[in-house]
């Protein structure tokens, strides 16, 4: 008897070790703003992120200097005048997969619904957004395209400048995670 | 013999129990941000411009980038209303700086007082860092050219054109503090080749400083100052003696312009006249008021 409960326990043990986590610290996000006025695009090639895939909950986090603008000058402001990455250097998404233990994982990108908080300039709001997920092979592929407003996160717009930047920012998001 | 077994069990399935902890989202946060001691942060944006007000800041055009700025510096305020306050006698700086790579800038300008082109090189050596990496400052060297294109005063006499040239070479220094407050250290010297007397030091020194203070995300309020060591001349311009240089600004910035609005006792745009050739007295109202508007143009996409 103690010899069967001893066997039990080390093989419960050994299941409840591994959570399956998947990362990456190559994440792609851009942003895109158009008004008739200017074009603005920059794009993040540097974004970390985990996503737990037992049950469906993820972490999002970069570094706002690590976005690239074509135009050196754009890049600055942005830093320096709206989005202030001295300050807040880093943007983070929290959340979880909706109905994720219902989801079974194919070669065939699935859309799913991800809800979370996401904080930007200090700022963090709750977000539902529209992604899918698929396998390429062993890793996890996800991506999001969504909206956002500089507004609602603080981020202020000059009056001078106030045609140039959209009131809604394109954001697409695309990750491919690893076992960790 | 059941009494034994039950702490026993208990104490097996706790500890399993234990083992299925699902991982709080903290957990994963954490997990992503096991990196975050290598990352190295340069200082961006110590001043708002590559000129503080008349002089150099340690701030150098991104590669591919070509800067167009041109200064305008007026007359004395103290010449009266029938002069507008010195506004009738203004001068114009045109000035091009293009930026190799992100740290090694060149530029040509013409200025019409004294009708002088220069051309200038800048460096940028090293970097005011925080994060994995750290170093106090940034330090920029600058060097300019300057050739007078003015017709020889005295034909008569033999002249050389080496004799049109001056030189000055700057060495900046300059920390950013708390992202709001910039201070800079511009050692300077200065070469004329032709001066006007024997007690007048063909070499000049100088110690240059400026400040920086950001007012709101497109107003920043700067000063800066040329201290000139006594000594180093004799001769009188116009009467009055060489002074050191002292001048207040503002840098306001819309989009991808500069404009910068100051006061100061210096008579010209360039370190040539800025140090050894200034000889208005604030005190006297001896004030001359510019602006200078800087364009920025990304001349090769990265």
């Amino acid at each position: 008897m103690k010899k069967t409960l001893v066997l039990f326990s080390v093989l419960l043990l050994t299941v409840s070790v591994s959570a399956q986590k998947y990362l990456t610290r190559n994440g792609t996000i851009k942003f895109h703003s158009e008004t008739p006025l200017e074009e603005i695009e920059a794009i993040n090639n540097q974004v970390s992120g985990v996503i737990n895939m037992d049950n469906g909950e993820m972490a999002l986090t970069l570094l706002m200097k690590a976005f690239e603008f074509e135009k050196a000058l754009m890049q600055e402001h942005f830093n320096e005048k709206y989005v202030e990455s001295d300050e807040y250097p880093k943007a983070k998404f929290v959340g979880s997969v909706e109905d994720f233990s219902s989801l079974t994982l194919t070669d065939k990108p699935q859309v799913v619904t991800i809800k979370g908080k996401l904080t930007i300039h200090g700022v963090t709001q709750d977000v539902v957004v529209k992604g899918s997920l698929a396998k390429n092979g062993d890793k996890i592929v996800g991506t999001s395209t969504f909206q956002i407003k500089p507004e609602d996160y603080d981020i202020k717009i000059p009056r001078s400048v106030k045609d140039n930047i959209a009131k809604t920012i394109d954001i697409t998001v695309k990750m491919e995670y690893a076992k960790r | 013999m059941r009494n034994v077994k039950s702490p026993r069990l208990f104490t097996v399935v706790f500890a399993v129990i234990l083992q299925f902890q699902v991982y709080a989202q903290g957990d994963l946060m954490s997990l992503l941000e096991e990196g975050d001691d290598t990352i190295v942060n340069y200082t961006f944006a110590t001043f708002k411009n590559t000129r503080l007000i008349t002089g150099h800041s340690v701030e150098t055009n991104a590669e591919g980038v070509l800067q167009f700025n041109i200064g305008h510096r007026f007359g004395r305020v103290n010449s009266g209303w029938r002069n507008l306050f010195g506004i009738d006698n203004s001068t114009i700086r045109m000035e091009f700086q293009y930026g190799i790579t992100d740290r090694l800038n060149i530029g040509l300008s013409r200025s019409s007082f004294q009708k002088t082109y220069d051309g200038m090189i800048k460096y940028k050596l090293l970097r005011q860092k925080t994060g994995a990496e750290t170093f106090p400052f940034t330090a920029t060297v600058v060097s300019n050219m300057y050739c007078l294109a003015n017709e020889w005063p005295n034909p008569d006499r033999e002249n050389y054109f080496s004799s049109r040239l001056s030189y000055h070479h700057s060495l900046l220094l300059a920390r950013k503090f708390g992202g709001k407050f910039s201070f800079q250290f511009s050692p300077t010297v200065v070469h004329r080749n032709l001066v006007r007397l024997e007690g007048d030091r063909n070499t000049v020194f100088s110690l240059g400083s400026g400040a920086s203070l950001e007012l709101t995300g497109s107003l920043r309020l700067n000063a800066e100052s040329f201290l000139i060591f006594p000594g180093q001349f004799e001769s009188k311009i116009g009467g009055e003696t060489v002074k050191s240089a002292f001048s207040i600004g503002v840098d306001l910035e819309t989009g991808g312009h500069v404009f910068q609005m100051h006061l100061t006792n210096s008579r010209g745009m360039t370190e040539k006249i800025l140090i050894g050739e200034t000889t208005g007295s604030w005190a006297n109202g001896d004030i001359h008021f510019g602006f200078n508007i800087s364009r920025v143009f990304t001349a090769n996409r990265k």
